[in-house]
Formats: structure tokens, sequence, C-alpha cells
């Protein structure tokens, strides 16, 4: 049995209120950050090696000591709850069971940072979330741990929740600003970044929730009593949601470092495939990263078991691993079909594109379209081609990540399943029917694109 | 501050950017720019025409970007190394966007006003491809009508932002903006018929595309049947310098002065650019040069001037030019 740092008391009844939560110790690390000074807190963060948990795997306490403090603007700490990452639920059980937690690391958070005002942006389909958050920081503010003066510090602070429309693209950090102060949300250009002029032109740090709901652990026992979990450059917990064909879909806090093959095969955590069909792919954080076929999922290209870890699962760049991303852990069975499930994918960042800058706004709605015409068969072999052009060019050249994140997952299937591809567009009867992997499963099919028949 | 743009150093205030940089020497290293405009604040960024390579960060700090950068947002460091048109990457970069940018744009150039001085136009010509590798249907709108003096084609727009802040900075409320999103987006109105500010003729000047069009103009000639003439009036809104398209002594169109990145000199107000087409309402400054390498250009008067000789048996046409010849020229404009 691992640790557990964020869910160690979800099952304490009445977690979700403030009576019980506070009896397990909650709001301790408050009470222990206002003794401290600020930039203490800072170094403990950054000595706990924390990493972003929204995708990006940024250093929390190296975000945190670019704050521009002598600028004399007003600090703003900013909680990304816009959680819609395809595959990813983590955020959303987090503040349903344990409202309480993310407002502690809110208030410690921005105790930190010297904000007085802070805010948590949530997305508009997390309505039920939302209230669940605002009874608990009405419960905050009842009991002293908000508002003017708290617990007699002299310390100041607001933290207010506030609703997106909908939008995947304000999970991007300035696009969240932009949508937080009202605006339409497209991402800023960088620089200026966030933490040199974000909020209403001010100083501003945006995180994850679950990053900011780490802080009150890292505060209560230090930073190094938190890197001595882990492997390396990644410590901590990390919730993974997992879903897919395995036995026991759900949330899960592991310690980073534990070894893929048990974390998908043990009893404790996914408890293996949900049927005795083998394993086909695995998309390892969320749908923007790139999928991994079964034999490289286990193990890496130099035949090293993969650990849950930022690093192992990146090991051996794009061509042969993929990343960690938000943790949304997403199994397929050998009845899947990639093709679909990218187009799937497409169809998303297709839909959620913004529109500001062009090889996102026309690239990502060509992708979809070609990869719709190979899925129902009406594809030739140069769409393939055309798809890998197309997603080369998009990458990079965008203002905000979501043009990576749509290229990402086209490239690796292709990738790695470009023979299925070659079958859709050979066989269009074959795959007329959208389940024809379940009636009749690639490996029975598989010969009938020939690699030699490829290079003539 | 000193940049070195494909081997040609320039010396900058610190804070330009590399596009400005680059435009400070000129000639084929200057980036090409589809959003960003000089006279517009904020603008730029969005169309990714003008990628380059930073081969060299600074002098303190030599290692490359490893992304390609956006030459119009980003400022130049001391010691900058950039790689413009010299760059395979960067060339590649620019015909992906030029592609990107052409997969929905209708291509109704012969019957688009802009054709002749059409940004896009010139970036087809110089970055696009023969044939278009997109097969499905091009995305349209539903038309809507924005006001009387201006024409809005939203199945051209290359969603630039321009005329958003045109609508911000140059007029005191903004009525028109992007509704929806990806590539649905579009320039639009929540009231039709709505946008009548004075200065709002300016979304005509700023617009790269024909996706605002001016509606005086509409269809009335080619842009290079015209002939461009600077002019100026006394305004007590604006500057009162334009450029006026003539057909003989008939004033076609009132547009700003456009310098060679055809961006306006000043901005003009609307009575200047739709209610005074007399001759009688302006002093004629002399022909408009173009600098900037367009269809309009082959219209200039500083080249050599050849004799076309055109000779057909059909005698009707040679009557015809001679007609036309006789209303486009100029010789009864005092």
């Amino acid at each position: 049995m691992s640790k557990k740092i964020l869910l160690e008391h979800i099952n304490v009844p009445g977690i979700q209120g403030y009576e019980a939560y506070r009896k397990v110790g909650g709001y301790a690390s408050v009470e222990k950050a206002l003794k401290m000074a600020p930039l203490d807190i800072v170094e403990e963060v950054k000595k706990s090696g924390l990493r972003g948990r929204g995708g990006a795997g940024f250093p929390t306490g190296m975000k945190w000591s670019f704050i521009d403090k002598k600028s004399g603007k007003p600090a703003h700490l900013v909680c990304n709850a816009d959680e819609s990452e395809p595959g990813t639920f983590k955020d959303r059980y987090l503040m349903e069971k344990l409202p309480h937690l993310l407002i502690e690391g809110m208030i410690t958070g921005s105790i930190a940072l010297e904000a007085h005002l802070s805010y948590i942006y949530i997305r508009g389909e997390y309505m039920w979330v939302y209230r669940i958050l605002e009874r608990a920081i009405n419960e905050a503010y009842a009991n002293g741990w908000l508002g003017k003066n708290i617990k007699g510090s002299g310390y100041d602070l607001d933290v207010h929740v506030t609703c997106g429309a909908g939008a995947y693209i304000c999970g991007e950090e300035t696009a969240l600003i932009e949508s937080l102060e009202g605006k339409r949300g497209n991402p800023r250009i960088k620089p200026p970044f966030p933490a040199v002029s974000g909020l209403w032109g001010n100083p501003t740090v945006v995180n994850n929730v679950e990053s900011i709901a780490a802080i009150p652990y890292i505060v209560n026992n230090g930073g190094e009593e938190y890197a001595k979990i882990g492997v390396g450059k990644s410590t901590g917990t990390k919730l993974i949601s997992a879903s897919g064909h395995i036995k026991n879909p759900g949330v899960y806090e592991i310690e980073l470092g534990l070894p893929v093959d048990e974390f998908m095969n043990s009893d404790e955590y996914l408890g293996g495939m949900y049927s005795d069909r083998p394993l086909k792919a695995v998309v390892p954080g969320g749908s923007s990263v790139p999928i991994l076929p079964a034999e490289l999922f286990y193990k890496n290209a130099k035949g090293e078991p993969r650990l849950m870890t930022y690093e192992s699962l990146s090991d051996g760049g794009f061509a042969s691993a993929s990343m960690m991303g938000s943790g949304g852990f997403i199994v397929y069975d050998d009845t899947t079909c990639v093709v679909r499930n990218t187009w799937n994918f497409s169809r998303f960042y297709h839909h959620e594109s913004c529109g500001q800058c062009s090889p996102c706004r026309e690239g990502t709605g060509w992708m979809e379209k070609i990869l719709w015409r190979i899925e129902h068969g009406y594809g030739n072999m140069e769409d393939i081609d055309l798809l890998w052009e197309i997603q080369r060019k998009i990458e990079g050249n965008t203002i905000c990540p979501l043009g990576d994140a749509a290229a990402w997952p086209v490239a690796a299937a292709i990738r790695h399943f470009r023979d299925e591809f070659e079958f859709h567009v050979k066989y269009p009867e074959k795959i007329k029917d959208r389940n024809h992997f379940v009636a009749e499963p690639w490996e029975k099919v598989k010969h009938l694109v020939k690699k030699e028949e490829v290079l003539v | 501050m000193k940049v070195t743009i494909d081997g040609q150093s320039v010396e900058v205030e610190p804070g330009t950017t590399i596009l400005n940089a680059a435009r400070m020497i000129g000639g084929d290293v200057v980036p090409p720019a589809m959003c960003y405009y000089s006279k517009l604040k904020g603008s730029g960024g969005k169309c990714r025409c003008c990628l380059v390579e930073v081969s060299k960060g600074s002098d303190a700090n030599p290692t490359p970007m490893p992304k390609l950068v956006a030459s119009c947002c980003t400022t130049v460091m001391d010691g900058m190394e950039v790689k413009s048109g010299s760059s395979e990457r960067v060339s590649e970069a620019r015909k992906s966007v030029t592609e990107f940018l052409l997969i929905n744009h209708p291509l109704d150039c012969p019957i688009c006003d802009q054709a002749g001085e059409c940004d896009l136009q010139n970036l087809g010509f110089n970055h696009g491809k023969e044939a278009t590798r997109y097969q499905e249907g091009r995305r349209t709108f539903e038309k809507i009508d924005i006001g009387d003096k201006i024409q809005l084609h939203m199945n051209r727009c290359i969603l630039c932002y321009r005329c958003t802040f045109v609508g911000d900075q140059l007029t005191p409320e903004r009525c028109h903006g992007v509704m929806n999103r990806g590539d649905h987006a579009e320039i639009s109105t929540f009231i039709q018929k709505n946008i009548d500010n004075e200065w709002s003729g300016n979304m005509i000047d700023v617009c790269p595309v024909g996706a605002l069009t001016d509606k005086t103009f509409r269809f009335k000639s080619r842009v290079w049947f015209t002939k461009p003439m600077d002019a100026h009036r006394d305004c007590d809104k604006c500057c009162g310098k334009v450029t006026l398209y003539n057909f003989g002594d008939e004033i076609l169109r009132v547009s700003a002065r456009k310098n060679e990145y055809n961006e306006v000199e000043d901005f003009i107000c609307n009575t200047c650019r739709f209610e005074k087409k007399n001759m009688s309402d302006w002093t004629i400054d002399g022909p408009r040069k173009f600098a900037k390498y367009s269809v309009i250009n082959q219209n200039n008067y500083s080249g050599k001037m050849e004799t076309v000789e055109f000779d057909t048996p059909d005698q009707t046409v040679l009557t015809g030019r001679a007609e036309d010849r006789k209303a486009i020229s100029m010789i009864n404009v005092k």
C-alpha cells in the first residue's frame, strides 16, 4: 500500500464539510504558513521538487519564484480547475471529495506569494463542483480562514470561484487569465509571461488543482519529506484517472516511480484488462499525449521496464515513448480502432481550437476531415502522408500548446499504427461497420496489409 | 543593439521587434506579415507568416531558440542572429501557413475588389503551391450586412483581428468582434448595419484581404485600371491626406496613403473617404508611387514607359480601346 497524501482522508465520513476536515488536521498548514516568511514557503516548495500536475510538469517552486515582487503590483494565485482533457478527471474527484484541501492549498499558496486576491477558475460543466467549492469557501470564511485579518495575523485574503463557459482552451494559462478578465478566451502571446504580467497586468501564478492540493502537505512536513517519495526529479504522488478496457477504472493516487506493470496489473490498482482480450495501446497522459503501442508500454525501446514517472514515460522521445501529461490513463484492447480513436481526438481539437492563429485554426479542421474520410472508407494512400505533413506543420508553429496537443496524437498514431491506416484505405468494405475490429480483431486481418506491398 | 538578419546587420533601439528590424534593412529579408500592423497596438502574432529562426539568442546567451518565433512580437536582443529567407525551416513554415490560409479561402480573386492590392495574393505568389491538396468543401458563412459603407465578405477573412483593433483604438466603442471559435470563428456584429462610426472606414484599409471592402467602390473597376494620385484637403477631423483612385476625372475610391508594407501612413475619416468624390474637393499633390511589389505596381509612372503595339483584325476592339484610353486619361483634370 503506497503512501497517500492527497487522498489520505478520502474515506472519513463528512470530509466534504469543514468540521470533519478540521478534525483530521485540516488547515494546520495555514497556521504554520502564517508564522513563516513567504520566501521560506517558496523555498520549501522548491525543495519538494513538486512539478506542475496539469500536463507540462514545470516545477511549481520555480514558477512561484519567477513572481516579480519588486513591481509593487499585487500578485494573484489562480487555480486552474478547467480540467477538460479527454481522459482526465482527477481534479473533479479531488474537488468533489476534498474541497477544503484545495481551499487550504489556495490559502497557503497565497501566503507564499503574498497575494490578497486569488481565484479558482472552474470549467462550466462542473457546475455541481462549483457549488461544493462555494459552500466550502463560505465555511472557510465563517471560521476565519478567509477574509480580513486571518486568525489575527493581519493577513487578508479573498478567494473567488469563477465559472468558465465550457472551452478547453481556457485551460491554457493565458487564455484562462483572459477569460477570468471577462474577455474572449484567446491565449496571449508570450512573453510577457503571467509571472510578470498576468491577471489585469499583475504578476500571476496559475497552478493546477492537484499541484495546489499538494502544498499543505509540503508546508506541514517540509519539502524534503515530500521529495523522499518518488524517483529522481519526479517526486511526490500523482493522481491518475484511469479509464478504458481495465478491470478497475477510477482515480488512483500513486507514488511516482511505481512500475507501470504493477500499476496496470496489480489488484490494488487497475487489475489488468477487463476481459481476456490483449492490450493494444495506451494513452498514458490524457488525449494530447502520443499513444503508446503495447510493445513499448511496459518496456522502453532499450528494454528497461517503464516506471510511472515524468522521465520514464518520456524516455526515448516521441519516437518510442509518450508523456506523463495530466494523468489521463486510457487503455485500449485489440477491439479498438486506432484510426477511429485518433479521429475522435482530432474532432475534439477541431472543436476546441480558439481560431486565433492560422495553423491550428485551419489545420485541426483539415486533419479531422481527412481522418473522417479514412475512417469511413473514403481515404487514399496520399492522405496518410498528407496527415503526417499537416501535423508536422502545426506542431511548434502555434501561439499556444493546443496546436501541439492536436498534432501529437495524430503523429503517434501514424508512427505506430500506420498499417491500420493502410488497412482502412485498402479495405473500405471491411471497415464500414463502426465496430469492425470487434467483429474481426486486428490480429486476424493484419496479414492483409503487408509491409512489402507498401514499399512497392 | 545590434541584430543580424540573414547576414545583414543593423543597429536598433531596445524593444524593437525582429520584424521592424528587418524592415529597417528592407529587401528580401523582410518576413511577410498578414496580421501585424505597426499603427495598431497589440496586433500581430496570429497569422504565423512572419515566423523566423533565431540561430543565436544573444551575445549573453547564444543558445538558439528551439522553435520558430513570430518575428512581429519577439523583441531583439543584443547580438541576436536571425535567419529569415535563408532558412529552409522558415520557408517550409511560410509555405505551410500559406497553404493553411488558402484552404478555406474562396479564391474568388477574379471578382474580388481587393485583387491587385491583396496581401494574401502576394503571399500566395511568393510562397504558395500551384495546386491545392484540400479536397473538402470550403467553409462558408452566412452573409451579414454590417453597415451602409462597408461590405463584409466573411468567406475571404483570414482572422487577422486588425479590424477589431481599429474598432478598439480609433472608435470610442467597438461594435464588431470575433464570434464563435475555431475554424468557424467569424467577424460579426451583434446588431446588423451597426458600424457607422466616423473612423470605421479604416477597417477597409487595414484589411489584408478582400473581407472588408468599400461599398462605394464595389465592382466599379479593377484597381489596376485606376490612376492613383496623392491628394489632400483641409479636413477638421483627420489629416486629410489621401490617395485618390481615378478613372479619368471621376474619383472611384478614396483611401489613406499606404507605404510599401501596405500600411497606412495616417488614418482618415469617413467623410474624406466616402463623401468627397468630386475633383473640386481635393488638391492634387501628384501621382502615387507604389513601392510595394504588387499587381497595382504595374501602374506606376516612375519606370520607363514602353509603347505597346496592339493589332487585331477586329476594328471594334481597337476603337473601344481608344475610347477607354480617352476615358482613363486625366487630360481634363486640373
